[in-house]
């Protein structure tokens, strides 16, 4: 037996162990309780899960999968634990890159003043499908454009921590942070009483006196509804159980109706004024007077009010130009711009094919990337080099080489693991990290999030859509 | 009242009418089914499947895959074909569409115990339903629909959105029961009576499908037709008689709007059936009471839209 120790690849960072097997602080009386905890307790409470998300009728829907389109993400009953110091420079980390990105979007709706400096090419904004000129020279309330930001972060160490995507068009899995909470505790009352777990709870109303606080200039009491695609949207349970937390109508578009410069939707007392409108409808889809025409989701004229400052949209149309992950590359450059500060959190290297240069070294180097579309979404349409096989390099290669902007490409980061519970028993799975922002009188962010894990063994691929479960995020408090 | 919105109003309508209707046939297929197992000719026996289809579209769209009118086939459309609009498992899965359309003015307990119940309903094998019997599916129906319409009853608010689902309860029901009385409706006159406990047993189970007979013991006793007609028509201490469907729905629409014009209309109706003369109805035919009924019971729910869903 030879000594084969320098061929295997360093193992990634876990969140619970540290590599000599000692518990980490943040671990440490979860640890102490998991160990005296017997596997078929264990078995049975991931059973006793199953079945509550069941009754919920906590589904999502998977696109393109004619057989069985309505299922469940996985919840995985081993909780991903932060201590307060990470959770403290995570969140000032998180709110800082929100800040800058609302104050990035007031800028190019307004003066454009980051791409007169030429700190961000100016094509790259303008020429941009997410980029909305009907939106110009509006002031919004608070000038807030991205009042709901899913920030995701993984991490390959202690203090490593990294942003993959800023998501401010109409970032989902809040409800998931909040389901997940309360099925543990239920399923673990004890370890809530010895752990201080921070509470989420209060998400849905933090969330309403945010929308309230952005009403259109006048409105004191404002009504604000929630507008979904509809139940067969894969987030429609998150869009209905948020609407119930909030104590907020949950409307589709044929719910809603133009008149006179106001918004009103249809009610058993007839037409009913409308202020708030928390989205979630992409851009091209809301508006079919401005926008896809053929659309049947949205409300017509709706741009209209919008401009008028009659009704606030959250988030704003336009606020994706932020979140492309062409844009991603500067948003550190917009941190130092607007906020005159060093960004807290990293960005991950990223090589956009659009410069020939990049575009050759990724060619050369696909084994070891991960390429994207810049407009995907949802791990859809995605290469990881390590995992993939040389017919499935070669087939992207061509992709590439048609449409080399619309890819960017990155290292493989390996992801930090978490002890989760899989049929084998615990095992160590990569996971990532989704806290969601809020903008309105102040920033804030919930101390928790969505911890998305990949379930299958050395997969780095935790999107729902792609087999990929979720976890309970705990944030202990000093 | 502070104005729910329309299309929600519409779902939770249309989720009373589905659980209702489901339940109803559950009850009228078991009914039928002990019929069928009571020593008749082949032609009593075609004729008490047929009677089960109240509309010619009904019975044309069941011609047009069964050749006859054996129980097996009967069943099969009516309880479990997904092409059927009408049939159960397509009644629940339209209640089940329904409770999620709404869902954001429901309690958890309700979406949980419509989830339930649709689990339970995917999960039966039902090629192998036969074999097993399809009573303990109806069952099945028939304990869930109660089981729903309680967690309703014992966890919502008694606002907008529970009135328009008690709504839709009510109408199915007054639905329901007068297409039960109309298969039936030329046997009420004749009043004879065999000896043979046959006849007992036929209005027994005619009474179980209105879910009315240990009531019908309680109040009349013996069992005679006309004193059926009467409790089913007028009598509103029974959840299902004609006329406590419609002075429910009239309370309901009056705590609505008052002043609506469908409140009105309901008022109207009700004082109609109150004031009927049983005895001159039944001479004159029972049929052409109950056509007429039906087609106010329409024109009720068509102004119900009017007034309240905004329709354009």
């Amino acid at each position: 037996m030879n000594n084969s120790d320098d061929n295997e690849p360093p193992k990634p960072f876990d969140e619970m162990l540290e590599p000599d097997g000692t518990v980490r602080m943040a671990y440490a009386q979860y640890g102490e309780w998991l160990d005296g905890t017997s596997k078929e307790t264990l078995l049975r409470k991931d059973e006793q899960a199953d079945m509550m998300f069941r009754r919920l009728g906590i589904t999502f829907t998977v696109y393109g999968d004619a057989e069985s389109t309505e299922r469940m993400i996985p919840f995985d009953i081993i909780p991903r634990i932060l201590d307060p110091n990470e959770w403290d420079y995570l969140s000032r980390g998180a709110i800082q890159r929100v800040d800058a990105i609302n104050a990035f979007l007031d800028d190019v709706y307004h003066d454009q003043a980051i791409l007169k400096a030429g700190r961000i090419p100016p094509e790259l904004v303008l020429n941009n499908d997410a980029f909305r000129p009907e939106m110009l020279d509006l002031d919004l309330p608070r000038r807030i454009y991205g009042h709901i930001a899913g920030v995701d972060l993984v991490r390959t160490g202690p203090r490593d921590f990294y942003v993959l995507e800023d998501n401010v068009r109409t970032p989902s899995g809040v409800s998931y942070m909040l389901e997940n909470r309360q099925t543990m505790m239920r399923l673990f009352p004890e370890l809530f009483a010895t752990n201080h777990v921070a509470p989420v709870g209060r998400y849905p109303t933090e969330l309403r006196n945010n929308l309230k606080s952005v009403a259109p200039v006048g409105v004191d009491d404002p009504t604000i509804v929630l507008l979904t695609p509809g139940r067969f949207n894969s987030a429609y349970f998150e869009h209905a159980f948020l609407a119930t937390e909030m104590g907020v109508r949950l409307v589709e578009g044929q719910d809603l109706f133009v008149d006179e410069g106001l918004v009103f939707m249809r009610t058993t007392e007839g037409p009913k004024r409308v202020d708030v409108i928390y989205r979630r409808i992409d851009d091209d889809f809301i508006d079919p007077l401005a926008f896809q025409p053929h659309s049947m989701l949205g409300v017509p004229g709706l741009l209209s009010v919008v401009r008028r400052g009659r009704v606030t949209l959250a988030n704003a149309i336009g606020s994706g130009v932020a979140d492309d992950k062409a844009m991603y590359v500067y948003v550190p450059e917009m941190i130092r711009f607007y906020l005159g500060e060093e960004p807290i959190l990293q960005n991950v290297p990223t090589y956009s094919l659009r410069n020939p240069d990049d575009y050759k070294y990724v060619i050369e180097h696909l084994e070891e990337l991960v390429v994207k579309e810049v407009h995907g979404s949802g791990g859809y349409g995605m290469l990881v080099g390590p995992k993939s096989t040389k017919a499935e390099r070669e087939a992207y290669a061509l992709r590439l080489k048609a449409e080399p902007e619309a890819f960017i490409a990155q290292p493989t980061l390996s992801l930090s693991t978490c002890p989760t519970w899989v049929e084998e028993g615990v095992a160590p799975r990569h996971v990532d990290l989704r806290p969601f922002v809020l903008s309105g009188r102040r920033t804030t962010v919930m101390p928790g999030g969505l911890t998305r894990v990949a379930l299958k063994e050395g997969s780095l691929v935790v999107n729902s859509s792609q087999g990929g479960g979720t976890k309970d995020t705990w944030v202990l408090e000093r | 009242m502070t104005g729910m919105l329309s299309r929600t109003a519409d779902n939770l309508y249309w989720l009373g009418r589905y659980v209702e209707r489901a339940e109803n046939a559950a009850r009228l297929i078991d009914g039928t089914y002990h019929l069928s197992l009571l020593p008749i000719t082949p032609e009593e026996h075609g004729e008490l499947w047929r009677r089960l289809f109240q509309s010619n579209e009904e019975l044309e769209l069941f011609q047009s895959k069964h050749p006859d009118f054996d129980g097996d086939s009967v069943v099969n459309h009516m309880v479990l074909d997904p092409e059927n609009p009408s049939s159960i498992v397509s009644c629940m899965d339209a209640a089940r569409d329904n409770t999620r359309a709404a869902r954001a003015e429901l309690t958890t307990e309700i979406s949980q115990c419509m989830n339930q119940t649709w689990m339970d309903i995917r999960a039966i094998n039902m090629d192998k339903i036969h074999e097993r019997g399809i009573q303990d599916f109806l069952d099945l129906i028939k304990e869930r629909a109660h089981l729903f319409q309680g967690v309703i009853y014992g966890t919502m608010r008694r606002g907008e959105p529970f009135l328009f689902w008690e709504m839709g309860t009510a109408l199915e029901r007054a639905e329901n029961t007068s297409r039960l009385i109309l298969a039936r409706s030329n046997s009420f006159h004749r009043a004879h009576r065999r000896d043979d406990g046959f006849d007992f047993y036929r209005w027994g189970t005619f009474l179980r499908s209105a879910n009315a007979y240990s009531a019908y013991r309680q109040i009349y006793g013996d069992i005679d037709p006309v004193s059926v007609a009467e409790m089913l028509i007028l009598n509103t201490t029974i959840p299902r008689s004609l006329l406590a469907c419609i002075e429910d729905t009239t309370d309901i629409l009056k705590t609505l709007r008052r002043e609506a014009q469908c409140a009105e209309m309901s008022e109207r109706l009700a004082a109609e059936v109150r004031s009927m003369r049983l005895d001159q109805v039944l001479r004159s035919g029972l049929e052409n009471f109950l056509h007429d009924f039906r087609n106010q019971v329409h024109a009720l729910s068509d102004q119900i839209r009017v007034d309240f869903m905004m329709v354009r």
